[in-house]
Order: structure tokens, then C-alpha cells, then sequence
């Protein structure tokens, strides 16, 4: 038997829904009718847990706080002032946990996805959406093949590594100059997956063109709990400088073994290293941090708009990294190319992207231009802890303060 | 050539190293002198060991050394009662019954461990885990000389407990006639319980050594299970004086060989020892022959 009540529900219900089946009907759309209104979804998709983990929850942390300032200040008014809402993705520090994140992203209609933080990741995870033309905003990733593959839906911000290096090289090259060339040897620590192992084969087959001897290349597995042996043949060598690249631990720990050891050579100048860009490292390793030279992406040190994250991510006691700032900035790139296309199409965004001359940002690499998803004008700054900070210290145009070198501890 | 300077300190930081290889070959050596089966969960087990001193250093604030008295006990209850209640029933007496079964212990402790902890990997700071001490010019850092000293001090007292007291004898009795001591009246499954409890302590100990200067994650102890075999093998299964040789000579081989062949390479002197040994002296350094 039904019940009275409910029957009248039933019926005022059937009511309605004909009512608006056909309004939709006459505006003449009536099967996307309610994904051209209410929040626009984006996929912020990253490697918060595994062994990625630290840096998956920094770079979800700055997408995050762009979006929330985003949407505080009215949305993307183009669009009616339409919210931003953010579609959660973990990838598990894993390539195909990434793709199938994607795929659940997709069946959710984001127009727009901003990550994935690793090069492994990303080029999982780009070619994913690009099955959808889900244009994919990567915001660190920085191994070249990601936009060397002709994907029309990626589009990457920071530099990739080719970029970082050759930059790396030309900058190590006018220091030594500046400082009348004490340095001629050096010595390459890196990790063994493809970020160190491409680092050091560049490094190796550039230096000696500019006059440097590469003494020896040393690779180590992930992860390296005893530096000793490798800290004893660095003794053993003798170089002028050392460049590691590899990640945070490892990066720390041979920089403390080092100490432990009492090498030290005149220079620790790194490439992308782990931890001589990281506020972490600088505020829990004060001692060996000071002096360490890195290549890295970095914001312009001038901009007040960075500072001012800067504050704001440290009220939320949280390390300020070139995650957090580089995600940060990744939304609002693809908030502008959104409301430029003054749609939440899927195409349109790509279109927009894809013509973006956004100069919006607090980075160094001025506005916006893609080539092949690329950003031609993102470049690394060289960096130095000095008295517990880091300092810019080379390009002129952004350097704070002048390198010290060689460094005497 | 090396500096000779360069190739002590490399060989004693190996001697450091391979002091706590040497404890925890000690546990598998009497596992399988005793049970004569080989443990296959000693890996698993050196991990839980791992996290247990990793979670007493992140809760109470333990230091890994004060957490000896709290994981030696532990592990040897733990171990005690893995004989006891699984390994000794699930056996039904047969020896490769056993090998299934620490092998399966080994498998739904690492996924355990994975499922609850994650695959991150873990380390602890102590304030003294990067303070070093000279050693004839050589910077020895301080945990590593005392895992040496720890680990030569609870190899001692297991040689005592095996030499001197009625357990001992009993241990010994098992391990040389098993039929033969059951006849006297040891209590055999206890006697195996015992010994498996005392193959985990030592792990218990290995662990607080290890972690000042080490990492912890689910797959920690399979890299260790490897060497502690070739050790084992190296010194003669189910000798003492073996284990504890074979570790230090497995320490050193690795440490020099990481030196001349780069990180990457280092382990290969201890696989080509292990094949030597096997070749040309199959009961092993200390073994007797068969």
C-alpha cells in the first residue's frame, strides 16, 4: 500500500522534472545542461603518499591555497564568477596508480588537471588526458620527454632539466671566472634513476668543453643510508668541487657525512639538489647547509607577491619549497587561460593555454609562451645559503646578494 | 692507489658494518643449528624489530639504545611464541613443512607492514648520530663503533649461554640428537620455542644498533637475509664462532669492494666469496666436516 504522502511527493516530483526537462530542452542542451553551471571541477592530482610523499602533500598544499584565494576573490568572473573546486588525486608515487586517477577525473568532467610532481608521473599521467584533451598543467616534472612528444593538452611552467643544466654549467663557468678560475676539477654524486643519471651524463660531456676535468662520477641506489665510502673516495680525489644531484635524504646525508669526514672541497655546487633549496634543510642542518650552491626553480626574489606567500605558508607552518610555489602558480595560470576562453571547455581551455602570454606570476621567466607545451621563458636562479637563508646570488637581474666563493668554512 | 689512510678507514667502517651482520647471522645460525630449518622470516623479523625501536624513538622518545631492554625481551616473547603456536604446529613435524611456513610468516609480515606503515622509508635522529671518533686517523662515527661493541658484547653472552648454562646444554643436545635428548628428558618443544626466541632477541638487539645509523621500511630485511645466508654459509652452518667471523670478513669484503667498484657494485666480493666458499670448502670456514 502507498502511503498517501508520499504519493502526492511522487507526483509533485514527475511534476518538475517534466517542467524541466523541457526548459532544457528549448535552450537546446539538454545533456551537458548542468555541467555549464555551478563550480568548475579541476583535477589536482599528486603524490601524496608513498615514498614521494613530502613533496606530493607541499604541491597539493599550493595548488590548494591559489584555489581557495581564487575562488575568495570572486572566481573567474568571465564565467560569472564560477568557483573553483578541486578534484583530489593521489598517485602513490606510482605512474599507473597516476593514470588511473586520470581516468577517474575524467569520468568526474574536470576541465583541467594541475601535477603530477615527479617526470615519471607526468608522463603517465599527461598521456592519460590526453586521451580526453584534458588539458594537463605540469607543475614541477622536469625530465624533457614530457613535452618532447607532441601531446597538444600538456603544457609545463617551470624548466625542464636539459634547461636547468646548461644553465647550471654556464652559471658555475662565470662564477669560477669572477673568482679568477680556482676551481678546475670536480666530482659527480647522483642518484640512479633518470633525474641523476641525465644530470651527470650532460654534466660530464659539457664541463670539459669549458675546461673543467670531470674526475670521477659516482652513482648511488635510493636509498643510501652510509655515505662513508663514497665520502672517503671524494677524500681520496681530492676535486675542486663536488655537484651531487640527487634527492633530499640522500642529498643530506652525504653533504653531513662530508662534514663528519671533514671534506671539504671549495665548492658543494648542485643541480635541482634536493636540499640546498629547501628551508627544511637550511633550518635542521644549519651547520652544513651554509656555503651549498644550488640550481633550482625559484621565484624572483623582489616580487612582494612571493614574499607574501612566503609569510603565509610559514603561518601554516609548512616549509616554503619550489613545490608549494611552482603548484601555486600552475592554478593560476590555468585560471587565466580559463577565463580567457570564458569557458570550462575542455578545448577552449587548451586553445587558451596554448596562446597564453600570462604575465601575472612571481616567477623569472616572464610572460607566458608555449612552444610544444613548453614554457620558452622559464629558467632556474642559482641559489646559496648564506647566514641561514637562501639567497639568490646569480642571475644579476634577480641575485639578492654576490656568491660566496670558493667557501671557506 | 689508495691512500693506506683511506682503505683503513673503509675497512674499519666494513668491520662496523659487518659486526651487526654478524648478530643477525648469529639468530639464524642458531635457528637452523637447533631446528635445522632455515628461518626465511628472519628478514620480516629484523624489520618489525626496525619499526618497533623506530616507534618507541617517534612515541615515548625512547633513545634506540635504552629501547635493548624493552625489544630484546619482545622479540624473544614474540619469537617464543611464533614457535610455539605456529611454526611448531602448522610443522607436524616435518622440516620442509617449516620452510613454507617462515616463508608465509615473511610475506604477511612485510605486507602488514606495508598496508600499516606504508612503503616510506624512515629514520630516526639522535644527537649523536653523526658524532665521530678517531680511530688511527680514520673518523669512525660514533653508533657504528657502538654497534661493533654491542654486538661483539651479545655475541659473547650467547656463546656463554650456549657454553655454560643447562639451556645451553640442552640447545646442544637437540641440535646434535634431537631423538636421543627427548629420550633423556628435555622438553623438546620448549627447547625449540627457546631457541627460536633467542634467534629473534638477537634481532631485537641488532635492531637498536642498527637504526641510529640505518633506515626502516617494509622491505628493509631483505637485503640483510641475503647476507646473514652467505654469512652463515661462509662460516659454517650452525657455528657461532663461524657467524661471528664470517660477519666481520662480509663487512670489510663489502666496504673495500664499495670503494674500488663504486656503491653499485660493492656487493659483488661477498657473491663471489659465497661462491668460492661453496666450491672449495663446502662446510664452510669453521664448519666441521661432514
Amino acid at each position: 500500500m502507498i502511503h498517501p504522502a508520499r504519493r502526492t511527493h511522487r507526483r509533485r516530483f514527475l511534476k518538475h522534472s517534466a517542467a524541466l526537462a523541457a526548459s532544457a530542452g528549448a535552450l537546446g542542451f539538454p545533456a551537458i545542461a548542468r555541467a555549464q553551471s555551478g563550480p568548475i571541477k579541476v583535477g589536482v592530482l599528486h603524490p601524496v603518499t608513498g615514498f614521494l610523499a613530502y613533496s606530493g602533500n607541499l604541491s597539493r598544499l599550493g595548488a590548494r591555497i591559489a584555489i581557495d584565494e581564487i575562488n575568495a576573490s570572486g572566481g573567474i568572473k568571465s564565467l560569472g564568477g564560477a568557483k573553483l573546486e578541486a578534484m583530489l588525486g593521489d598517485a602513490q608515487s606510482k605512474p599507473e596508480v597516476g593514470v588511473a586517477e586520470v581516468e577517474k577525473m575524467n569520468q568526474a568532467g574536470v576541465s583541467a588537471i594541475v601535477g603530477a610532481y615527479a617526470s615519471s608521473i607526468c608522463l603517465a599521467t599527461t598521456q592519460a588526458a590526453a586521451k580526453y584533451n584534458i588539458p594537463h598543467v605540469v607543475d614541477v616534472g622536469v625530465a624533457d620527454q614530457i613535452v618532447e612528444r607532441g601531446l597538444k593538452n600538456t603544457f609545463r611552467f617551470g624548466p625542464g632539466y636539459k634547461v636547468i643544466t646548461q644553465d647550471a654549467i654556464n652559471y658555475f663557468h662565470i662564477m669560477n671566472t669572477l673568482a679568477r678560475k680556482p676551481a678546475r676539477t670536480v666530482m659527480i654524486i647522483h642518484e640512479e634513476s633518470l633525474f641523476g643519471t641525465g644530470t651527470a651524463s650532460l654534466l660530464s660531456r659539457e664541463l670539459p668543453g669549458l675546461g673543467y676535468e670531470v674526475k670521477e662520477v659516482i652513482k648511488h641506489a635510493n636509498p643510501t643510508r652510509d655515505f662513508n665510502n663514497v665520502v672517503l673516495r671524494i677524500k681520496a680525489v681530492n676535486p675542486d668541487v663536488v655537484i651531487p644531484a640527487n634527492y633530499y635524504n640522500e642529498y643530506a646525508l652525504l653533504v653531513r657525512t662530508m662534514k663528519q669526514q671533514n671534506v671539504q672541497p671549495k665548492a658543494i655546487f648542485s643541480v635541482l639538489g634536493g636540499a640546498a633549496s629547501s628551508f627544511k634543510f637550511v633550518k635542521e642542518f644549519p651547520d652544513v647547509a651554509n656555503g651549498v650552491i644550488d640550481v633550482n626553480h625559484w621565484y624572483n626574489p623582489q616580487d612582494k607577491r612571493a614574499v607574501a606567500l612566503r609569510k603565509k605558508v610559514e603561518g601554516m607552518k609548512e616549509f616554503y619549497t619550489y613545490e608549494v610555489f611552482l603548484n601555486y602558480q600552475a592554478v593560476y595560470l590555468l585560471a587565466d587561460a580559463i577565463s580567457r576562453a570564458r569557458s570550462r571547455d575542455r578545448d577552449a581551455i587548451v586553445s587558451a593555454l596554448a596562446g597564453s602570454t600570462w604575465g601575472g606570476h612571481f616567477m623569472p621567466y616572464g610572460p607566458t609562451r608555449f612552444v610544444n607545451g613548453q614554457n620558452q621563458g622559464a629558467r632556474p636562479l642559482v641559489l646559496q645559503v648564506l647566514q641561514n637563508d637562501i639567497k639568490v646570488v646569480l642571475p644579476n637581474t634577480y641575485a639578492q646578494t654576490d656568491p660566496v666563493f670558493p667557501w671557506k668554512a | 692507489m689508495l691512500d693506506p689512510a683511506i682503505l683503513l678507514a673503509s675497512a674499519l667502517n666494513g668491520l662496523t658494518t659487518g659486526a651487526v651482520y654478524a648478530l643477525i647471522a648469529l639468530g639464524l645460525t642458531l635457528i637452523y643449528g637447533v631446528l635445522h630449518i632455515i628461518n626465511f622470516a628472519h628478514g620480516a623479523a629484523l624489520m618489525v624489530a626496525l619499526y618497533g625501536v623506530y616507534f618507541l624513538h617517534r612515541g615515548p622518545g625512547l633513545d634506540p639504545y635504552l629501547s635493548l631492554p624493552v625489544m630484546v625481551p619482545a622479540m624473544f616473547v614474540a619469537g617464543y611464541a611464533l614457535q610455539r603456536l605456529v611454526i611448531g604446529r602448522a610443522s607436524h613435524g616435518k622440516d620442509e613443512n617449516v620452510l613454507l611456513v617462515t616463508l608465509g610468516i615473511a610475506i604477511v609480515l612485510e605486507n602488514l607492514a606495508l598496508f600499516l606503515f606504508k612503503s616510506d622509508t624512515q629514520t630516526i635522529d639522535t644527537p649523536y648520530t653523526f658524532s665521530t671518533v678517531s680511530i688511527l686517523g680514520a673518523m669512525i662515527s660514533v653508533p657504528k663503533v657502538v654497534a661493533f661493541g654491542g654486538a661483539l658484547v651479545v655475541a659473547a653472552l650467547l656463546l656463554l649461554l650456549i657454553r655454560r648454562t643447562d639451556l645451553g646444554r640442552a640447545i646442544r643436545a637437540i641440535a646434535k640428537e634431537r631423538q636421543g635428548a627427548r629420550l633423556v628428558g628435555i622438553d623438546v618443544e620448549h627447547v625449540f620455542a627457546m631457541s627460536f626466541g633467542i634467534g629473534l632477541a638477537c634481532l631485537g638487539a641488532a635492531a637498536c644498533f642498527l637504526l641510529p645509523t640505518y633506515y626502516v621500511n617494509p622491505q628493509v630485511g631483505n637485503g640483510f637475509v641475503l647476507i646473514a645466508f652467505t654469512i652463515v654459509v661462509l662460516g659454517g652452518m650452525g657455528s657461532f664462532a663461524g657467524a661471528l667471523a664470517g660477519g666481520l670478513l662480509i663487512g670489510v669484503v663489502e666496504s673495500l669492494g664499495g670503494l674500488w667498484l663504486g656503491e653499485s657494485l660493492g656487493q659483488i666480493g661477498i657473491f663471489l666469496i659465497f661462491i668460492a666458499v661453496l666450491l672449495f670448502r663446502p662446510q664452510g670456514l669453521f664448519g666441521a666436516r661432514a
